[in-house]
C-alpha cells in the first residue's frame, strides 16, 4: 500500500468519527502546547536572569536591609526593616580588608525637567564605583566624580533615551536639568543598552548618593553592593560582613546577603518548579490523549471489524492492517501536536511583543521532544487496538454481527 | 487447481463439537463452473471460506495450484488471496463511505498499484459492468443488483483465477439475480474458475457441475446434462 493511499484511506475514517477524533486531537494539542509554552517562558526567563547576572560580577555581594528567616533565598520584598542601612555602614564595609569596592544605592521615580520638557525617570543615587560594578559604559562625558560618599555634588549622568527626549540632538554635556527641586549638571551620557536587573538604564539618571538623600529626603540605603577582593574565602567574608553590620546595628542581624549563586539558585528553584509543572501537565494530557487514542482506536477496530475482515479477504496482510491503525493514530497525534505547537508559538510571539527584553522562545529540544512524545504516545496506546485488528481471522471478522 | 483430501472443519459450540466439514475429498479443475447447494447449516459457507483461505481446516489437506496451504504463514495466505482469489458475498460487504469506483479500486489500492493504472483498469471494468453512470455513487445510493455488480467488480479487478460466490443472488430479486449470475457466467466463460453457493434451484441448476452437501459431507457431485448456455431458465 502506498503511503499517500494510506493517508487518504485514513482520512475517510477519521471523518466518520469526528467528535472522538477531535477530542483526541485536542488532548494531544494541550500537552504539546503546555510543554512548548512553559519551556518557552522558562527559557526566556532563564536567559534574561542569566544575562543580568553576567553583568554583575561573581565577586559582588548585595546587602539588603531586613532579615529573611530562611537562609539563601530571595531577599524580603516587603520590609519590616528594623534598622536602615546607612552611608556609615557602607563606609565601614569599605574599611574591611577583603572588600575592594562599595557602591550604595538609593533609587526612585522622579520628575526630571529641562526647559519646558519634563518627564518621570528612574533616578539612582550611587557613586563612581557603581559604574564599574554594573559595567555601565559612557557614550560621552565622564562618570560620577570620586568624592566621599557623604558629599553631595550637583552633577548627573543620564541614559541615552532620556538624553534624546530631553535634549534631542543638541549638545548635552554641561547642560542643567532639574530633578525634583534640585538642579544638576549633566556630565555624562550612558551608552545605549537594554535593561539591567529589570531597570531600563536608558531611561535612568545617576546622581551622587548624598544628593539623592536630599532629593528623596531619606537617610536609608536601598542596597549596598560590595565587591570582594577574592572569592576564595567567600564564607568567611560573608560572616565578617554580617558581623560588622550586626555590631553596628546593636547586635541585630538585620540584613540579608545576596550572592550571585544564591540568587541563581533561588531562580533555579523557580525554574525547577516550572519544569515540574510542565512535566506534570504534559504527562497528564499525554495520558489523557493516550487513553483517548486507545479508546478511539478500539472503537474504530470494533466498528470496522467487518471492514477489516473484508480487507483481509481482499488479501491485505496483517502487517498492513496494523499499519493502518497505527497510522491513523499517528496522523491524529501529528495534527494535534502541530496545532499545539502553533498555538504555543503564537502566544510566545505575543508575549515577546509585550515584553521585548525577555527572550521568550521554546528550546528546540522541547519542540522536537513534545512532538516526538505525542507521536510516541499515540503509537504506544494504539498498539493494542492495532494488534487486535491485525490478529482477527478474516472469516470471524466478516461474520461479525455488530457492524452495519 | 484445487484438491481437498479428507478435509475437516470442526467448531466447538458450547461443549459440543460441530463437524461443519466432515472428511471432504474434492478436485476442481481450472476453468470449472460449480454450484454448491444443500440445506442451511450443511457447511457450504465453511467450505467456501476454506477454499478462499479465509479459514483453516481442522484436519486434512488443501492444495491450491499444487501448493499445500496448511503450512503457509498468514502473510503468504494473504498474498494468495490477493493474487488468485476473488470473493462475492451475499451481503456485498462494500465499504459504505466509498463510492462504487473506490470500492472496486480498493484491492488495487491495497496492492499498491499506481493511481493512473488503477484509474484505467477501474474505468474499463465500470464500463463492462454497466456501472459507468453510477461510478461516483456510494453503496446506499445503489440498488441491490448494482451493489452486487460493484462487489463483483471488486472481486475481479485483480484478475483472479478463482471466484468464490456465497449466495450472490440471495438478497436480490429474480431479475437482478439473473443479471448477476449471468455476469458471473460470462467471467467463467472467460476462463475464471467459478464456485457459486446458492439456495436457489434455478441458479444452482445452471452450473455444469453441481455439488450437494448435507451435514458437512458432499453427498452428490454430478455433471448436469443441461449445459449452461448463458440463456434464461
Ligand atoms: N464460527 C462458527 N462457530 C461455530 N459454529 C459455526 C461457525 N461457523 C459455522 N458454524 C457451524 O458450522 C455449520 C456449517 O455452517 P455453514 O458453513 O455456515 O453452513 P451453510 O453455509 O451451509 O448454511 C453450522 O452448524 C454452523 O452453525
Ligand atoms: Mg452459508
Amino acid at each position: 500500500m502506498r503511503i499517500s493511499d494510506l493517508i487518504t484511506f485514513n482520512f475517510r475514517v477519521i471523518e466518520r468519527q469526528r467528535a472522538r477524533s477531535l477530542m483526541l486531537l485536542i488532548a494531544i494539542a494541550i500537552g504539546v502546547f503546555a510543554i512548548n509554552l512553559l519551556t518557552g517562558i522558562g527559557e526566556g526567563g532563564k536567559q534574561f536572569v542569566l544575562g543580568e547576572f553576567n553583568l554583575l560580577g561573581k565577586n559582588v555581594l548585595i546587602i539588603v536591609p531586613g532579615k529573611k528567616e530562611t537562609t539563601g533565598g530571595m531577599p524580603p520584598m516587603t520590609g519590616e526593616t528594623t534598622r536602615e542601612l546607612t552611608l556609615r555602614d557602607a563606609e565601614a564595609l569599605l574599611r574591611l580588608p577583603e572588600i575592594s569596592a562599595v557602591a550604595p544605592l538609593i533609587p526612585g521615580e522622579m520628575e526630571i525637567s529641562h526647559g519646558s520638557l519634563s518627564r518621570e525617570a528612574f533616578t539612582m543615587g550611587t557613586n563612581r564605583t557603581f559604574f564599574a560594578m554594573r559595567q555601565l559604559e559612557l557614550a560621552q562625558g565622564k562618570v560620577l566624580p570620586e568624592i566621599p560618599m557623604d558629599q553631595s555634588a550637583a552633577v548627573c549622568v543620564i541614559g541615552s533615551k532620556l538624553r534624546r527626549e530631553l535634549f534631542g540632538s543638541r549638545a548635552v554635556l554641561g547642560q542643567w536639568l532639574r530633578i525634583g527641586d534640585t538642579r544638576f549638571r549633566v556630565i555624562g551620557v550612558l551608552k545605549d543598552r537594554g535593561q539591567s536587573m529589570g531597570l531600563d538604564m536608558n531611561d535612568a539618571v545617576l546622581i551622587p548618593v548624598a544628593s539623592a538623600q536630599t532629593v528623596f529626603n531619606t537617610e536609608g540605603l536601598f542596597r549596598i553592593f560590595v565587591e570582594l577582593r577574592s572569592l576564595q574565602n567567600l564564607d568567611t567574608s560573608r560572616t565578617r560582613i554580617t558581623e560588622l553590620i550586626k555590631q553596628r546595628h546593636e547586635g541585630e542581624e538585620d540584613v540579608t546577603l545576596i550572592t550571585q549563586d544564591s540568587l541563581l539558585s533561588a531562580f533555579a528553584n523557580v525554574l525547577d518548579a516550572m519544569t515540574l509543572s510542565v512535566a506534570g501537565i504534559a504527562a497528564i494530557s499525554m495520558l489523557v490523549a493516550g487513553v483517548l487514542t486507545m479508546n478511539v482506536s478500539l472503537i474504530a477496530v470494533n466498528q470496522r471489524t467487518r471492514e477489516i475482515g473484508l480487507l483481509k479477504a481482499l488479501g491485505l496482510p496483517a502487517r498492513t492492517v496494523r499499519l493502518i491503525f497505527l497510522f491513523e493514530a499517528l496522523m491524529m497525534a501529528l495534527a494535534g501536536a502541530l496545532a499545539g505547537l502553533l498555538l504555543s508559538q503564537l502566544l510566545l510571539f505575543l508575549a515577546q511583543r509585550a515584553y521585548p527584553t525577555v527572550p521568550f522562545g521554546t528550546p528546540t529540544w522541547a519542540m522536537f521532544g513534545s512532538v516526538v512524545i505525542a507521536l510516541l504516545t499515540a503509537l504506544v496506546f494504539s498498539a493494542i487496538p492495532a494488534s487486535q485488528a491485525a490478529a482477527m481471522t478474516p472469516v470471524d471478522a466478516l461474520q461479525d454481527k455488530k457492524a452495519g | 487447481m484445487i484438491e481437498l483430501r479428507q478435509l475437516c472443519r470442526d467448531f466447538l459450540v458450547g461443549d459440543q463439537m460441530v463437524h461443519a466439514l466432515d472428511h471432504i475429498d474434492l478436485d476442481i479443475a481450472a476453468g470449472e463452473y460449480l454450484s454448491v447447494m444443500g440445506p442451511s447449516g450443511s457447511g457450504k459457507s465453511t467450505l467456501l471460506n476454506i477454499l478462499g483461505l479465509l479459514d483453516k481446516p481442522s484436519a486434512g489437506e488443501y492444495l491450491l495450484a499444487g501448493t499445500a496451504t496448511g503450512s503457509l504463514r498468514e502473510e503468504q495466505r494473504a498474498k494468495l488471496r490477493r493474487q488468485h482469489i476473488g470473493f462475492v458475498f451475499q451481503s456485498y460487504h462494500l465499504i459504505p463511505r466509498l463510492t462504487a469506483r473506490e470500492n472496486i479500486e480498493l484491492p488495487l489500492v491495497l496492492a499498491g498499484e499506481a493511481p493512473k493504472t488503477r484509474r484505467q483498469k477501474v474505468d474499463q471494468l465500470l464500463e463492462r459492468l454497466d456501472l459507468s453512470e453510477r461510478a461516483e455513487h456510494i453503496p446506499n445510493q445503489l440498488s441491490g443488483g448494482q451493489r452486487q455488480r460493484v462487489a463483483i467488480g471488486r472481486a475481479i479487478i485483480t484478475e483472479p483465477d478463482l471466484l468464490l460466490a456465497d449466495e450472490p443472488t440471495g438478497n436480490l430479486d429474480s431479475r437482478s439475480g439473473l443479471e448477476v449470475i449471468t455476469l458471473l457466467e460470462e467471467l467463467n466463460a472467460g476462463g475464471i474458475t467459478l464456485l457459486v453457493v446458492t439456495h436457489d434451484e434455478d441458479i444452482g441448476t445452471r452450473a455444469r457441475r453441481r455439488l450437494h452437501m448435507v451435514d458437512g459431507k458432499i453427498n452428490r457431485d454430478w455433471l448436469s446434462e443441461s449445459k449452461n448456455d448463458g440463456g434464461g431458465s
